[in-house]
């Protein structure tokens, strides 16, 4: 798929609409006809990254798929924000079974669809890091191995965050969790332990692999609709920010996440058939400093002394990722 | 209905659950002062006509424009721009280029011919504005709009002031003029040229309701120099004044003007283009003392004038003069060092600054003058009632621009003394500052720059310098607007919030936040490019 660099002045492809844009150029968000597959009246905190992520998802979801789609959910806050008995914020056929079975869920509701003769109909499966990297992640595997036809989105926020902030395989290091405290020698979540799911997605050589984050709506959008022209297996990876988790401001939810892509920390890529094919270059390089201090999980490296050595050592992972991952551009 | 087995609720919608009430604060959406505006001396609207203009509405933006000032094309010639100083897209890449669209705006609408409307009623009333320079034709276009009858008295045979008799037409060319001053004799309002005004308080008893006093400073400031017999001695602005009538003035072949301003920048570089071989500028202090413009200063030195700064003129003969050498003492004044040369020059130009020509005032001492200008109260009158005052006579810099808004600001005023009613105070806002930006949304677009005329081409004839923008280039220039303060509908707040509190109402008519499920996060206040939402408290 080509993409076209929008040629505009005032406010280029990064702001969500642009009335200079013609129609069929414009973000799905930007349409006040957009399916809003998550509503409004739903249970997430100020600033939830993950609300927001969801439905810039499933909304991109629904208009590649003219509306023919169904999702399943895992456990987790999105499940339990968006469903309490008897209500429902979802504008989408919505299905919730367990923690840790959304892929097998998903891959059954695939192959009734085939075995009805629906060929239209497609299945998106969605969950937090938890549901995807720990508890599902057999399930998940399996559905990989198989490549199903499935677009399995984890919507990432780095912690069990519905159960009170527990660590999770997606937990960075350093930050401080109900589970692992800023207290003893190497305080918070320890370095060397954990998963980086999307590059187990890849391993397992399925058609398409991305990340994103909330901070780039359009590029997230683009990832969806490009993952819905493919059959099989397709895994989408979600940075979403958690300001009760992380301990952030509700306003900066949007910031934080844009500040984990310019410094390196998360790398934003896209890859097919197991090998990375495109990364997002960064515009505007910081330090992982600036995206540390905004939150509280990391404030033990500030105070009541600066920890250099952990400071140093997550800068290490972000350069990393600019190497590996061709962060800088030319 | 029947419930399946175990389900003794029906299923309902989250709509149900106002999280509004969760919230503490709330955003709201707001207009704030963009800094072009604010640094505007005629009070333009540049950050809504830059707006409209954006999307290709041309005569929409100009019109809007032309609201506060009748001359775009003037302006965008020889407006200094402070809107451009004060922009905050210099601090990203490069300021806006204002004046270059501004000029694109004004020549677009000659060449299309669109014209001003008149009023829509006739108020009755009639008003005299003494001079046709930028203030008094401000001040007459605006009474004409808002339906008074309008003349304008002028001392010489055509319209303009110093536009005409002191910005040379390199710099302003006469058609243009010629044709924005038309747009407003086409409105009604009455020219008398060749009719200067001897006493002010005449016209009050000829029957106007009011008078408007624009004369300008005319009257060039002298300097006593030790000078020959047969030494040529001229002053700046009857040199100006005139070229522009045909009468060509014998300078010689090395011309020397003294002063720094900008006056003596366009009377050196008419010289130039007159014939003479060298025009030399000596000016008592240095470059950024000099009161000139930069871009002047620098245009006459690629013309190829010289300018002996820290210099002052001791004598003046038939072919030669003598000037000293300056120094500056430690609290920055030019003292003389007792060091001096020798150059040839066949004239001396005086450009030393300009006094008002108070005798219209007439022999009455009801009008005050202060510090050598006209006094005027906050609302540009004098201390006669119905006489109002303004451009170069009273106090305020002496550019067209702020002369423009003086026209205008006594316009107000004047009108609003006629019908006896008040002039809305405006509370005065801060300008937005950079930092108050999320400059992440803009993309990097430098500032297109117009085309100059190439300097040893332009010194041989009076051709304009500096050239206009196409459409294509006007138009980028346009949209690297950031809309400092004012919603642009990027729909950023639109899809950024989680609780989809925020509804789009259609182009033009901009969002609405939706309070029964706005939780108060504040993500679409920080994600705003352009500082258009500010949070605000709900206890």
């Amino acid at each position: 798929m080509s993409t076209t660099q929008i040629k505009f002045y005032q406010v280029g492809s990064f702001a969500v609409g642009n009335r200079l844009l013609r129609e069929d150029e414009r973000s799905v968000q930007s349409d006040p006809e957009r399916t809003n597959a998550l509503t409004s009246g739903h249970r997430a905190c100020q600033g939830c990254g993950e609300a927001l992520g969801a439905r810039y998802a499933l909304d991109a979801a629904m208009r590649a798929t003219n509306d023919q789609l169904i999702a399943v959910n895992a456990t987790g806050c999105l499940e339990v924000f968006s469903t309490p008995y008897p209500e429902s914020s979802w504008r989408v056929a919505w299905l919730h079974s367990l923690f840790g079975n959304a892929p097998a869920v998903a891959t059954g509701v695939a192959a009734a669809l085939k075995a009805k003769g629906n060929h239209t109909t497609r299945v998106v499966a969605q969950g937090g890091d938890g549901a995807t990297v720990d508890i599902g992640f057999g399930a998940l595997s399996g559905m990989f191995e198989r490549n199903d036809d499935v677009l399995y989105i984890c919507y990432d926020n780095e912690a069990y965050m519905n159960t009170g902030v527990q660590r999770s395989g997606a937990t960075p290091p350093a930050a401080r969790t109900a589970t692992t405290q800023a207290v003893g020698a190497k305080p918070g979540n320890v370095f060397g332990q954990g998963k980086y799911l999307p590059k187990i997605a890849m391993a397992h050589d399925i058609p398409y692999v991305a990340t994103a984050t909330i901070a780039d709506l359009r590029d997230l959008e683009a990832k969806v609709e490009r993952a819905m022209t493919m059959h099989g297996s397709r895994y989408l990876h979600v940075l979403v920010p958690c300001p009760l988790g992380w301990g952030s401001a509700s306003c900066d939810t949007i910031k934080i996440a844009r500040l984990a892509t310019q410094s390196g920390l998360f790398p934003v890529f896209e890859a097919i058939n197991g090998e990375v094919v495109a990364s997002s270059k960064i515009r505007k390089k910081v330090s992982v400093e600036e995206y540390l201090k905004l939150q509280t999980r990391y404030s033990h490296l500030f105070s009541p002394q600066r920890n250099d050595e952990v400071i140093d050592h997550l800068q290490r992972i972000a350069d990393k990722n600019i190497e590996r991952y061709e962060l800088m551009g030319e | 209905m029947d419930k399946p087995y175990a389900i003794t609720l029906s299923v309902g919608s989250s709509l149900a659950n106002h999280t509004g009430s969760w919230r503490v604060e709330h955003p709201e959406y707001v207009n704030r002062m963009p800094p072009c505006n604010k640094a505007c001396p005629a009070g333009e609207n540049v950050q809504n006509w830059l707006y409209i203009a954006e999307d290709g509405s041309y005569e929409q933006a100009w019109r809007e424009l032309i609201k506060e000032n009748p001359f775009p094309a003037i302006m965008g010639r020889v407006c200094y721009h402070p809107c451009q100083t004060a922009c905050n897209r210099s601090f990203l890449d490069e300021a806006v280029g204002i004046n270059s669209v501004e000029r694109f705006l004004g020549d677009h609408a000659l060449e299309k011919g669109w014209k001003i409307d008149p009023p829509e009623h006739e108020t009755g009333l009639a008003v005299l504005v003494i001079g046709a320079g930028p203030a008094g034709l401000s001040a007459a276009y605006q009474l004409r709009r808002m339906g008074h009858q309008v003349v304008v008295r002028d001392a010489t045979h055509q319209p303009g002031g110093m536009m005409r008799y002191g910005i040379p037409k390199y710099r302003l060319p006469r058609e243009v003029l010629d044709a924005e001053i038309n747009r407003i004799k086409e409105m009604g309002v009455i020219f008398q040229l060749n009719t200067r005004v001897d006493d002010v308080h005449d016209a009050l008893e000829e029957g106007f309701d009011a008078v408007f006093m624009a004369i300008g400073a005319q009257l060039s400031k002298r300097t006593y120099i030790p000078a020959g017999e047969s030494a040529r001695i001229l002053d700046a602005i009857s040199v100006l004044h005139h070229f522009e009538d045909g009468q060509t003035p014998m300078l010689g072949r090395k011309v020397v003007i003294y002063g720094g301003g900008n006056t003596a920048m366009d009377v050196a570089r008419t010289a130039k283009r007159l014939g003479a071989e060298e025009a030399i500028i000596v000016y008592r202090r240095t470059r950024d003392k000099a009161p000139a413009n930069d871009q002047e200063i620098e245009e006459a030195l690629e013309e190829g004038i010289l300018i002996k700064w820290l210099s002052t003129v001791k004598y003046m003969g038939e072919d030669d003069m003598m000037i000293e050498k300056m120094a500056l003492d430690e609290k920055g004044f030019p003292q003389p060092t007792g060091e001096f040369e020798t150059l040839e020059a066949d004239s001396l130009i005086l450009a030393l600054g300009q006094e008002v020509d108070f005798s219209l005032l007439g022999n009455n001492v009801d009008l005050d003058v202060k510090s050598g200008v006209m006094d005027v109260d906050t609302n540009m009158m004098t201390t006669h009632p119905g006489i109002f005052a303004g451009g170069d006579m009273v106090e305020g810099d002496r550019t067209v621009t702020t002369s423009v808004g003086h026209g205008k600001k006594a316009a107000k005023y004047i009108d609003a003394w006629l019908r006896q009613t008040k002039v809305e105070a405006k509370e005065e806002k801060d300008a937005v500052a950079f930092e108050d930006l999320n400059t992440w949304y803009y993309t990097d677009a430098p500032h297109a720059v117009r085309e100059r005329l190439a300097a040893t081409r332009r010194v041989y004839d009076f051709s304009e310098v500096v050239q206009g923008l196409d459409e294509s280039t006007a138009l980028y220039e346009a949209r690297r607007c950031m809309s400092c303060g004012n919603c642009f509908e990027c729909d950023n707040c639109f899809g950024v919030c989680p609780d989809n509190a925020i509804k789009k109402l259609g182009p033009g008519w901009g969002y609405e936040i939706d309070l029964d499920y706005c939780k108060g996060c504040g993500i679409c206040v920080s994600e705003c490019p352009a500082s258009a939402i500010e949070m605000v408290s709900d206890l």
